[in-house]
């Protein structure tokens, strides 16, 4: 009898040759682990070359369905730098409130729809849906909240067209944004609600140890901007990110993967903010984590689903928070010039850092674009930690095995749905 | 009054996944009184909220079956579940086939639901139709069209 056998996870044929996930098993031995992304940034990177700099924000807004703002706020971000625009705080407070809003929206899909059934046990939501209606329709709820938010501030929610390098087209009025305090109040409740119902799932222990990075500005938990910092004590302006990180190009693929320089994995999103920066989330987001049996950090991928929820939280109380504080800025942007030269962006999309740099020309033209999604930088972390998984689990059948892997794989939320279909299994046992 | 969505799904930038789109596109401008077209994105709470208290809805997206690229699926998923294998799915969206069951199980779905699926050619970013789904495009959205009049024609008092 040979032990040799093969787990593939596919797309589905309409996405020819762009498959998921394959692991490959000698006896006990793990032979290789592959997780392939197709990464629609290559074509917009190409797609940008010759567009003007105020197109950058419209254009990447397009890369994701479900996390736009984090296209547009990095972009935007790099070409006011990079202009030497600096927006007034009332500009700043509706962006980071508009990300708020895709903060809850992604995160309430990600914990709801797709990751409690695998706690639960339950093939998708659909069957989760059925046993326990009250469950999903709380996660539909959040989602809605997210999404209004993204209406009102954005203009649009999948697409936000109200979005501009220098501010807005148009800013919403004190009033406008009032009507959003009832319903994030009762979205604040649901997460709450979240946190204690995704604290009680079982988890097994798993602690994965490579370098965390996430984003740090004084006094906030960082989401719109701030500085680049690892557990290994990097502390960076975004300009520095390419002297630092370095992208390697995958094999048989247009994917490419992140590294710190000299070779390091590295781990960004919910796990690395948590646990880089939870001193600052508000105080009832604390003390939701801390009811959740959550530390000072949290190294555990399966307990990710919590983090996300004591995230909802914050983000729920963030917005309410600068809804408070808003003043309606004189004018909704800032005039930008273009100045030639090179502009770098950051900023925290909900799975994790989102790098943009762009060099321009004098007249605005982008002459170069490069695009780091939080899903690049993440994939060998993603692939470590699933040879580990399958290592420690050999004994288990292939359906068991693959529903394993799959979990592993949605514990870090991995941005393939652009172009990802992630349907088919195809087991192979050599002879 | 009875209410009718037609919702065209797909991503505008990958080929002829832009297909519901597109017949959402060329419907927006015909669609008879009452019908409201969306274009929309496979995303659970957005497909729901988007037929949240209509009576019919029609459905338009992309299907890989193996099929010749252009040709039309049809399914009626008020009366059964759709198959999911043939639409999108992905670790992290719930795709259409699967909204429309999680819909039913929140008893979130209107009373008609009728699907369409354009057999795609390529998903290449950044490309056009294929000239075989363009014209099944076309055809797909006289065909609602027509189905559309028929429903307001029999509804009619």
């Amino acid at each position: 009898m040979s032990s040799r056998r093969t787990i593939a996870t596919d797309y589905l044929a309409r996405v020819e040759g762009e498959g998921a996930m394959t692991v490959r098993l000698d006896g006990d031995r793990v032979e290789h682990v592959e997780l392939r992304i197709f990464e629609p940034p290559r074509f917009f990177e190409a797609f940008l070359r010759g567009r003007s700099f105020l197109e950058a924000p419209d254009i990447t807004a397009r890369i994701c369905g479900i996390c736009p703002v984090a296209y547009q706020t990095s972009a935007i971000n790099a070409m006011e730098s990079l202009c030497g625009v600096e927006v007034p705080e009332p500009i700043r407070m509706l962006r980071r409130l508009l990300y708020c809003g895709e903060w809850i929206e992604s995160h309430a899909l990600h914990v709801y729809m797709l990751h409690a059934p695998d706690f639960l046990g339950y093939e998708s939501a659909i069957e989760l849906a059925r046993d326990a209606p009250e469950a999903v329709e709380r996660g539909l709820a959040l989602k809605r909240t997210g999404n209004d938010v993204m209406v009102l501030v954005g203009g649009r929610e999948i697409h936000p067209i109200n979005v501009r390098v220098g501010g807005f087209y148009r800013v919403p009025t004190r009033r406008e944004l009032r009507a959003l305090v009832e319903p994030l109040e009762r979205a604040r409740e649901t997460a709450l609600e979240t946190v204690r119902w995704t604290a009680g799932f079982d988890f097994p222990e798993r602690v994965v140890d490579c370098d965390l990075v996430a984003l740090e500005h004084r006094g906030e938990y960082a989401i719109e901007r701030g500085r680049i910092r690892s557990g290994g004590g990097l502390d960076l302006a975004p300009a520095e990110y390419d002297e630092h990180f370095e992208e390697l190009h995958v094999e048989r693929s247009n994917a490419l993967q992140s590294q710190l320089r000299g070779g390091g994995t590295y781990l960004c999103g919910p796990l690395a903010r948590y646990s880089l920066g939870a001193a600052q989330l508000s105080p009832l987001a604390r003390e939701a984590a801390a009811e959740a049996g959550l530390g000072d950090e949290c190294r555990d991928p399966f307990r990710s689903i919590v983090v996300r929820s004591v995230e909802l939280v914050h983000a729920c109380d963030e917005s309410l928070r600068l809804i408070e504080a808003y003043e309606e800025p004189e004018r909704p942007a800032e005039p930008v010039e273009p100045v030639a030269g090179t502009g770098y962006g950051v900023s925290e999309a909900p799975r994790g850092l989102l790098y943009h740099r762009y060099r321009i020309d004098g007249e605005g033209t982008i002459l170069d674009a490069k695009i780091v999604p939080p899903t690049s930088q993440n994939q060998l972390a993603i692939e470590d930690d699933l040879r580990d998984v399958v290592a420690h689990n050999t004994r288990l059948d292939d359906e068991a095995l693959r529903r394993l892997c799959e979990q592993t794989i949605r514990n870090y939320d991995p941005c393939i749905s652009c172009a990802t279909h992630f349907l088919e299994l195809e087991v192979e046992r050599g002879t | 009054m009875s209410r009718t969505v037609v919702i065209g799904i797909g991503n505008p930038l990958r080929g002829d996944d832009a297909a519901g789109v597109a017949v959402a596109e060329l419907l927006r401008e015909r669609a008879p009184a009452g019908v409201e077209v969306v274009a929309c994105s496979e995303e659970p709470s957005r497909l729901i909220e988007a037929w949240e208290g209509a009576d019919s809805v029609v459905l338009v997206d992309t299907v890989s079956s193996g099929a010749p690229p252009g040709t039309l699926h049809r399914f009626d998923a008020g009366e059964e579940a759709v198959p999911a294998r043939a639409f999108r799915s992905s670790t992290h969206a719930i795709g259409m086939a699967e909204t429309i069951e999680l819909a039913r199980a929140l008893g979130r779905l209107p009373g008609r639901v009728r699907v369409y699926g354009v057999e795609a050619g390529g998903f290449e970013s950044g490309a056009s139709l294929t000239p075989a789904v363009e014209a099944a495009v076309a055809a797909l959205a006289d065909e609602v069209l027509a189905d559309l009049e028929e429903e307001r024609c029999t509804s009619a008092p």
